[in-house]
This record gives structure tokens, C-alpha cells and sequence, in this order.
């Protein structure tokens, strides 16, 4: 999987990986921005909720949790 | 140089302990919860400390300076362009990466300001060592540490204070608001984010030291227990029954022995008035009218309360009711809602008019004002202390055992899911009628856990619930039983106000489950939903029959004298959690939405969703019964 990109969600439980770009727009934008979540940034992936989405991760060393679709529009690179 | 007065705010990022710092400067109770937005509203008090004067302003919590919801753009504002001595910044110890973010922010714009790092308690116990020196020598402030909970590091903060107010070397007028307007602007682009960010990393690994490398082990452990597929949604059950079940438990004891006192002091009371030789009409109004409204309310209704309201903050202090919302996310936005109005929901509990301030928390204005309009369908503070007292008398049986009391919280329970699918069901409706739209994104911090302050917690709330039930029920319940008695023995042709109304509204009250007595107590209840049942009492006690009630037992013989069934004590169930939210509710909702439409909207809709609940399950009664 090194080297591929993908969206946040895809990734499963446990696996780290580097933010490339970020698709959102608008507030969510912004909001992301103001939690750290931007280019450069690890994110690991925590646990999920009972229904399977949303999702938390771990941001900066706070725990965020993402729907599903927004998670997709942010692009992961370098999967650890 | 004596009396100096100096104005000070407190900014920060939302759930880092701006509440318990200004409680503990002010010694004022703002209430404080652990999870992000619990400040929605400002508050000002005021400390004194050597000969000076403070005014501190309490800030509700923002992750930056660019605002997405109304109480952070409060903030702005204030941090941005308003005028004061000082500005103290509060940042969390635990999460101290993040909140650099907008500590940098903030020193963009104001220049005498002083970094106070809270809950370092808690970032000790997590092996988060933090250099403070040299936090100050690089952002070129003061930074002080303080564990506020246990009221460490506050001499040295008001020291500081002191100081940077009488040496405030900033010329506040300097610059003007078009100036900051444009900076500002600056600051939101994308490159001017990531720099800051940048800068807060850096800060960050020079100053903070990770003892153990995974400090939030605890915290993760916790995590995976509330929110698995296997435990978390049974947790979230077992808790509600829980806290339902001490809080019946609880509640008997005390209840029994006020209701016993007020009995025993009824017999003197009114040899009392005999003897001052007033009029049957002004006994009337004082013991008939006034003092068995007070006393229901008192003994009744107080003992649940404040034994509630303890629990729930405990365990809004916890920091489990993020996980709530996070559990619960998939189902709000199935009826195209927001998952954090699982958290006005919870607020609800307390005060639906809490609950509906607290809908600030939801960015979007459609999701928040679903949220507001259905706040009332979670049955507050005031109601679940009626419905438990019903649940007793005709569901679970009267009685201390434990059969019994867990038999009542698990129904109570079930009518609590109930008000939760309603919510869902009625969100759906106006999702995809009067507030069409999609379900807008959501990002939800889940806060560190910290150990709830047990002791303090408990003796705080369970104080603050008695004083403000019992000036509500000197307020609203006093006034409320002396009009009643009025009503009921006023007589206009033969029959009294009262049962004019009563008559009147029976023939509708009938098709819903109820009758004309419940109807109108639940419309005089209007202005506080814990003197409904009262209402009824004294309307069935002043129409002829005259028992003298003293425990839920005798309760169930004067309502089935009057004709009480187990569908009219379900529908009043029923209609109590799904009806008209309060007179305070409703003034909320008006202010928080500033339109009338929508608050005949929050005052209409649960009232027909009440009705057709009410005569849905009158109907499908009769045919089973």
C-alpha cells in the first residue's frame, strides 16, 4: 500500500498515514484547518463507532472524530 | 492607588477549564461540563485582589479566530476589537499542540496577555512534562501553570494579573478596527493556517516532554469500551437505567419523610387559621391552594431532582457524553440531523431551556434548529419526577424493593427511548418538509476522560438544584396553587371556573386518552411542568372528593376514583414527554432563534405530535384492552 494515495476513510484501525491534500471546502474547511487537520499532518486512524461511521482519529495529539464523507476528501499519502 | 478596576477576559479553546478558572477567581458556580461548548453563553463576575478590582469575562471556547458558529464569533469579537486590560489565555496541558494553535492566533492581535496552561494535574498523571520557562521565553509572555480543579497555580495567575494590568504598556486605542479587520483577513488563508500550525509544532516539541509515549493508553482503553460495536451501545443503556435507578432509589427515602412532615404540620396549620378567625376562603387559598402545591413540589418532585442532577454532571464531567454524540452520529444523520444534538439532547435532562441554548454547539442553522424544535421531547428536570410518580402508581408498583424501583426505571427507560425516536422521527419530518436539506458534515473533539470532582460535584448540584426548585416552586408554584384554588371554587352559575374549563376541553381531552382535568393542568402547567400533577390533585380533591392523600398508594385511589384507567395514566405519560415545551423553554427559543415563527413552530409541532401520539395509543388501547 506504500506510496498509493488514499482517502482518510480507507484506511483501517490502527494505520498511520501523512495528509497530501485537503478536498473539503467551505466551513468544514476552515474547521479542519482550525483542528490541525492540514497538509503535512499525521493522522492515525483510533476506532470506530458501533454503526461504523463516524470515525476518531488521532490529530495533533487531540482525538477528532470524522464522518465518512468528509473523511474522503482528505488525501493520505506514505500509509505506516 | 487604591480601587483600581481592571477588565479581564478569558479566552481559549473550548472544554480547557475557562469555566473552573473564572469559578474559582470569581467564586461564582457557572456550571461546567466536559466536553467542548459547554460555555455558550458569556459570563461576568468580578474578583478583588489586593485593593484592585477585576472584572473577568468569561469567553465561550474557540478553535480559532475564524468562526463557524455563532459563540465563537462572540469570541472573535471580543479577542479582535473590544477593549481590556488583559487578556488570559487558557490552553489545555494535555492537548497543549492544538491549543497553540490559537494561543499564536490571539498574540497576533493582543499584545498584554499572559498564557495560563490548565489542568496540569492531569498532564502530570499522563507523564506530559511541560518546560514553562521556556514556553514564556519563546512566546515572550507570561505562562503560568494552574490545576484550577484543585485551585493550584491561582495566587500566581492573580499575581501576574496584577501585575500586567498595572504595567500595561499597550496603547489600546492604537489601532483601529479596519486595521484588525484586515489583518485578520491575513490570517485566514490557507499558507498563513499552515505557518501557524507549523510554528505550534515547533513550539510544541521544544518545550513538552512525553515521559511514556502512549500517555493516552487509559484513554483509548475507555474509548473501546464506549464505543465498540459489542459494548458501547449496551453501556449507554445500562447507564441511563443506572443513573434512573439510584435517582428512584435515592428519592423514596427523603420523599416519604418530607411528605410525612408536611402532613403532620398540615393539622396545626389549620387549627392555626381557625384560630386567627380568617375566612374559609383565605384557608382555602393558603392551605388547600397554596400549601399542597408547595408541598407536592417539595417533597414530590425535589428529592428526583436532586439526586439527577448530580449524577448527570458527573457525568457530563467525565467527558462521556462526546461519546454519546459519537455513537449516536449515524442515526441523527439518518434523519438528516446533526449528531451533536445527542448532546443538546442530554442537556435536555437537566432543562430543555438549557438544552436549547446549548443547540449553539451546531454550526449549521437547519440541524440547530431541528434540534431546538425537538429539545422538548426529552423530558426534563421537571417532568420525570411526575412521570416516575405515575410509573409507581400504576406500572411498577408502589414500594421500596428492588423489584420494584428497577421495574420503574427500566419503563422509564423505554418512554426515554421512546422520546428519542420521536425526536428522530420528527427531525426526519422536518428534514424533508419545512427545513429541507442534507445533513451537513461533523467534526466532534472527544475530549480527554477526567476523574469527575465526586465530593464537589455532588454537594454543588444537589445545593444548587434545592435553592433553585424551591425558589421556583415559591415563584411558580405558590401563585400557581392559590389561582387554582380560585378557579375551582369561584362559581359562575352553579358550576366553578375550573370545571367550566375542565368540561369544556373533556370532550377533545377524551379522544387523546386524557380527560378535561389533565388537559387543562397540563395548560396551566404552562410556565413549569413540575406543578402539572399537583394541578390535578387539588382539581380532583376540590370536585367532591375530599381524600386526604399522603403516599402514592392513596394517589392511585383518588385517580380511579376520577376515572383513571391504565390508558389515561399511559397517555398522560405519553403526552407529558411529547407536548408544548415550558414557558421558559418556549422564551428561549425565541431568543436563541429571534423569530417568532419559529418559536410558535417549537411550541406547535411537539404539541401535534402529542396528539396524534395520545390518540394513536388511546386507540390501539381500546382495541387491546
Amino acid at each position: 500500500m506504500n506510496g498509493k494515495s488514499m482517502t482518510l476513510n480507507q484506511l483501517s484501525v490502527g494505520q498511520k498515514a501523512k495528509i497530501s491534500a485537503l478536498n473539503s471546502t467551505g466551513n468544514l474547511r476552515r474547521r479542519m484547518l482550525d483542528l490541525g487537520i492540514t497538509q503535512g499532518t499525521t493522522v492515525e486512524v483510533l476506532h470506530k463507532s458501533p454503526s461504523g461511521d463516524p470515525t476518531a482519529y488521532s490529530v495533533r495529539g487531540t482525538v477528532i472524530a470524522l464522518r465518512n464523507e468528509d473523511a474522503e476528501k482528505i488525501i493520505m499519502t506514505a500509509v505506516m | 492607588m487604591s480601587c483600581n478596576m481592571y477588565s479581564v477576559a478569558l479566552a481559549g479553546n473550548p472544554n480547557v477549564g475557562k469555566s473552573t478558572i473564572f469559578n474559582s477567581l470569581t467564586g461564582m458556580h457557572q456550571h461546567t461540563g466536559n466536553w467542548s461548548g459547554k460555555t455558550v453563553d458569556m459570563a461576568k463576575g468580578t474578583f478583588t485582589y489586593k485593593d484592585s478590582v477585576f472584572e473577568i469575562i468569561d469567553l465561550p471556547g474557540t478553535y480559532s479566530l475564524f468562526y463557524s458558529s455563532k459563540e465563537e464569533q462572540i469570541a472573535r469579537d471580543l479577542i479582535c476589537f473590544n477593549e481590556y486590560d488583559c487578556m488570559v489565555i487558557v490552553a489545555d496541558a494535555v492537548c497543549l499542540e492544538r491549543n497553540l494553535n490559537l494561543v499564536l492566533q490571539i498574540l497576533e492581535f493582543s499584545g498584554n496577555s499572559l498564557l495560563c496552561i490548565n489542568l496540569m494535574d492531569e498532564a502530570a498523571k499522563k507523564g506530559i512534562e511541560i518546560d514553562l520557562a521556556k514556553l514564556s521565553d519563546i512566546l515572550g509572555i507570561t505562562v503560568i501553570g494552574t490545576s484550577a480543579r484543585n485551585k493550584e497555580g491561582l495566587d500566581e495567575l492573580k499575581k501576574n494579573l496584577l501585575f500586567l494590568c498595572e504595567n500595561n504598556s499597550v496603547n489600546r486605542s492604537g489601532t483601529d478596527i479596519s486595521e484588525k479587520k484586515k489583518k485578520l483577513d491575513g490570517l485566514s488563508t490557507d499558507i498563513a493556517a499552515d505557518t501557524i500550525l507549523e510554528k505550534s509544532s515547533r513550539i510544541y516539541n521544544e518545550c513538552v516532554t512525553l515521559i511514556h509515549n502512549d500517555y493516552d493508553h487509559t484513554d483509548r482503553k475507555l474509548d473501546r469500551l464506549f464505543t465498540s460495536k459489542i459494548t458501547g451501545y449496551p453501556i449507554m443503556l445500562l447507564m441511563l437505567l443506572g443513573i434512573f435507578w439510584i435517582t428512584i432509589v435515592g428519592a423514596n427515602y427523603p420523599s416519604a419523610l418530607l411528605s410525612e412532615m408536611f402532613d403532620s404540620l398540615k393539622v396545626p396549620l389549620t387549627d392555626l387559621f381557625v384560630r386567627l378567625g380568617v375566612s374559609d376562603t383565605v384557608k382555602g387559598i393558603f392551605i388547600d391552594g397554596i400549601y399542597t402545591t408547595l408541598t407536592w413540589v417539595v417533597s414530590v418532585m425535589l428529592p428526583p431532582m436532586a439526586i439527577f442532577f448530580p449524577l448527570f454532571s458527573l457525568l457530563e464531567d467525565s467527558g462521556y457524553l462526546p461519546r454519546v454524540a459519537f455513537n449516536l452520529d449515524k442515526y441523527f444523520k439518518k434523519a438528516c440531523a446533526h449528531g451533536k444534538q445527542s448532546i443538546t439532547m442530554c442537556m435536555g435532562f437537566g432543562c430543555n431551556a438549557c438544552g436549547v441554548t446549548g443547540c449553539r454547539i451546531i454550526d449549521s442553522p437547519r440541524e440547530r434548529l431541528i434540534a431546538i424544535i425537538t429539545n422538548t421531547f426529552v423530558p426534563c428536570n421537571g417532568r420525570f419526577p411526575g412521570l416516575i410518580a405515575l410509573i409507581t402508581i400504576f406500572f411498577a408498583g408502589a414500594g421500596t424493593e428492588t423489584g420494584s424501583t428497577f421495574k420503574a426505571a427500566l419503563i422509564l427507560c423505554l418512554l426515554i427511548l421512546f422520546g428519542i425516536s420521536i425526536t428522530l422521527a420528527v427531525s426526519k419530518i422536518l428534514s424533508k418538509t419545512i427545513l429541507k436539506g442534507i445533513p451537513s458534515s461533523f467534526v466532534l473533539e472527544l475530549p480527554p476522560y477526567r476523574k469527575p470532582q465526586f465530593i464537589q460535584v455532588i454537594i454543588r448540584s444537589i445545593l444548587d438544584r434545592t435553592v433553585f426548585v424551591l425558589g421556583r416552586a415559591v415563584v411558580v408554584a405558590a401563585p400557581a396553587g392559590a389561582v387554582i384554588w380560585l378557579t375551582a371554587n369561584v362559581y359562575i352559575d352553579g358550576t366553578s371556573i375550573l370545571n367550566i374549563c375542565t368540561d369544556f376541553l373533556d370532550p377533545f381531552a377524551s379522544l387523546i386518552g386524557l380527560d378535561g382535568v389533565i388537559l387543562t393542568a397540563f395548560i396551566l402547567g404552562w410556565p413549569a411542568n413540575e406543578i402539572v400533577i399537583p394541578i390535578i390533585i387539588m382539581t380532583y380533591m376540590a370536585t367532591g372528593t375530599l381524600t386526604d392523600y399522603s403516599s402514592l398508594a392513596e394517589l392511585k385511589f383518588l385517580f380511579i376514583d376520577n376515572g383513571w384507567t391504565i390508558t389515561t395514566a399511559l397517555c398522560t405519560m405519553l403526552f407529558s414527554i411529547v407536548h408544548f415545551p415550558c414557558a421558559t423553554t418556549c422564551l428561549t427559543v425565541y431568543k436563541e432563534t429571534k423569530s417568532i415563527k419559529w418559536t410558535c413552530a417549537a411550541f406547535i409541532i411537539p404539541t401535534l405530535a402529542g396528539i396524534l401520539v395520545c390518540f394513536t395509543a388511546n386507540i390501539v388501547l381500546s382495541i387491546a384492552l
